[in-house]
């Protein structure tokens, strides 16, 4: 109650961290689908590129989001960046590559041979092969790792705030500093409400863009 | 046509040829079945014709022209292809998968819808329900039908199939290889059909060519193979019981004896009845004036009654066609128990009979006049 009460007075203010959230959120996982899946479906022609690539995003993943976000600042400094938006979107970004490349290298890899075949002794080109088919039939597997890399974003651009980023986790850190109950729990709701919303409006996205003929 | 000389494909890192030194011609409008056990290079040699696999060395003409130097996608866009697994794409409809080539080629909307509607008629599916499904809504007869229509979008002279029908139960692949032998009738495309099922190689190809270990160990007429097996492999291969598989080849027409002795519904029954006694005759097929066939009269129905063989006639429910195979003939005499069986064309007009006896004696090749037991309906016309 104390939580909502905190909400509703400090209106205008967790609309702007809402929104500095979600747009640091937005901008990294718009520049990871664009890398990420062309790296995702370049992989899948280079075997050794696939285990070196999926190796490098996989030790990206399991370096702690604060080390991370610290290791940013020395490197970004040198451009003038070492703190605020800027390190938080390289973060993300470099989070998000995981899940967006192997989502996409596996389902483009695991598009059933003899359909491929058949579009190749159709006479379908590679890149028609690659466009028309193993794309949109990989697209629902591509798709979840966009949602798991949006979601898993949302929550680590909580803890941007720690390098100035702004965003929701501001209210977080704000709250333990003043040990204000109200504040911390306001901060955990919203990042909470704006995963669940996020998800639920790519998933009508999803529904959109896969065909239905892929649904079971 | 499509013309083979000395074609070998030898898979890099193996010394063993895949497909070793094959002469073959396909004459334009046939079906070339390629079979042999797996491994024996079938499948790789048809994968050639379109260069899905490379050419190690010989040459593969299509219409005269070497597919090496013709452009590989053109090659390729030129020729319809279908595959045992179906290769449908689910992401597709009915409609988008049949005109994949079409619309390679750039042809413009309202030719493909046209297409569409025309090929799905042509198989039996009616194309304002088909159309727009996936091919998840389809059964597998279904699909496969939608497989081999999709490789004819494009009305290619020439179209390979590779196990086309492989992936479905044994009903539904009679009914499909029926289908397509009908619709083949009709469009008289130049085929290379690969399968492993010699009742399919039979049934199905003008010629057959049997592999083995990549070489062409006989090729011919499916008769041929059944009937002067080259060798022992090829006497293996077809089986021991390739007697019966000539029933799938053989028509009743071949089998039946024609213009049957017979009487008509307006004989006098008196007459006919000193003439079957005269004759030891005890059956007599019964047709009209016009020669309807209308069913059969025996002595003993005859005996005492004065009038018209009309009055007494009785009919025969079970009849075949003369296109019909050996095998359903055979099949309806052994399932109704029947000694003969007559065959009417579609006009009901009385063909011939087909009795057990020929029939064994023609698919033996021992064919005997006399026809044993009912003997007696033999060839004549009519008896008064």
């Amino acid at each position: 109650m104390e939580t909502l009460t905190f909400i509703i007075k400090h209106g205008p203010e967790t609309l702007k961290l809402a929104w500095q959230h979600a747009w640091v959120v937005a901008v990294a996982v718009g520049i990871a689908i664009f890398t990420g899946v062309p790296i995702g479906i370049w992989i899948t022609f280079n075997r050794r590129a696939a285990d070196i690539v999926l190796y490098i995003a996989g030790i990206i993943m399991t370096v702690p989001s604060i080390a991370l976000f610290g290791i940013m600042i020395p490197i970004l400094s040198v451009f003038g960046y070492g703190i605020g938006t800027v390190p938080a979107i390289v973060a993300l970004v470099l989070y998000s590559q995981l899940p967006i490349i192997r989502n996409t290298y596996a389902a483009i890899k695991n598009v059933d041979p003899s359909i491929i075949d058949a579009g190749i002794g159709m006479g379908m080109t590679r890149g028609q092969v690659l466009r028309k088919v193993q794309v949109p039939m990989a697209m629902s597997v591509i798709f979840a790792g966009v949602r798991v890399a949006v979601v898993m974003s949302i929550g680590i651009g909580a803890i941007a705030a720690y390098i100035g980023a702004g965003g929701l986790g501001h209210y977080i850190f704000m709250g333990i500093n003043q040990t204000h109950d109200a504040m911390i729990n306001a901060g955990a709701l919203c990042v909470a409400l704006m995963a669940i919303i996020t998800d639920y409006v790519f998933g009508i996205i999803e529904n959109r863009l896969v065909s239905k003929g892929l649904r079971s | 046509m499509i013309n083979l000389e000395r074609v070998t494909k030898i898979y890099p890192g193996t010394s063993m040829p895949a497909v070793d030194n094959v002469d073959l011609e396909v004459p334009r409008g046939e079906i070339c079945i390629l079979i042999g056990s797996s491994g024996c290079g079938k499948t790789t040699l048809m994968r050639m014709m379109n260069r899905l696999i490379p050419i190690t060395s010989g040459t593969i003409k299509i219409e005269g022209k070497s597919v090496m130097e013709m452009d590989l996608i053109e090659l390729r866009r030129g020729i319809g292809y279908a595959i045992q697994q179906i290769g449908l794409f689910p992401h597709m409809t009915v409609a988008e998968n049949i005109t994949v080539v079409p619309k390679l080629l750039g042809w413009d909307k309202k030719r493909m819808d046209e297409r569409v509607d025309e090929l799905l008629t042509l198989v039996n599916l009616e194309p304002a329900v088909y159309r727009n499904r996936y091919p998840r809504e389809l059964s597998g007869g279904q699909a496969q039908r939608i497989g081999v229509t999709r490789a004819m979008a494009a009305d290619p002279p020439v179209m390979l199939m590779d196990e086309p029908f492989g992936a479905i139960d044994p009903i539904n692949r009679e009914v499909l290889q029926d289908e397509f032998l009908k619709i083949q009738a009709k469009l008289k495309k130049t085929i290379v059909f690969v399968t492993h099922d010699i009742h399919e190689a039979v049934k199905m190809g003008d010629r057959i060519a049997l592999l083995d270990a990549g070489r062409l160990i006989q090729y011919g007429s499916p008769e041929d193979l059944l009937t002067r097996p080259k060798n022992q492999f090829v006497k293996d291969f077809v089986g021991a019981d390739r007697a019966l598989k000539r029933l799938d080849l053989l028509k009743v027409r071949d089998a039946m004896l024609k213009d049957p002795v017979r009487c008509r519904t307006d004989d006098s029954s008196e007459k006919i009845l000193e003439h079957m006694l005269a004759h030891d005759l005890n059956f007599l097929l019964v047709t009209e004036p016009g020669n309807v066939f209308r069913g059969y009269v025996n002595i003993d129905m005859l005996r005492g009654h004065k009038g018209r063989i009309g009055d007494l006639v009785r009919p025969m429910t079970i009849t075949v066609r003369p296109e019909q195979n050996l095998k359903d003939a055979l099949s309806k005499m052994l399932t109704y128990d029947l000694g003969i069986v007559v065959a009417v064309n579609e006009e009901e007009l009385l063909e011939g009979v087909l009795n057990s006896r020929t029939l064994v004696s023609v698919v033996g090749e021992t064919y005997d006049e006399s026809g044993g037991h009912w003997g007696k309906i033999t060839t004549g016309g009519r008896v008064i």
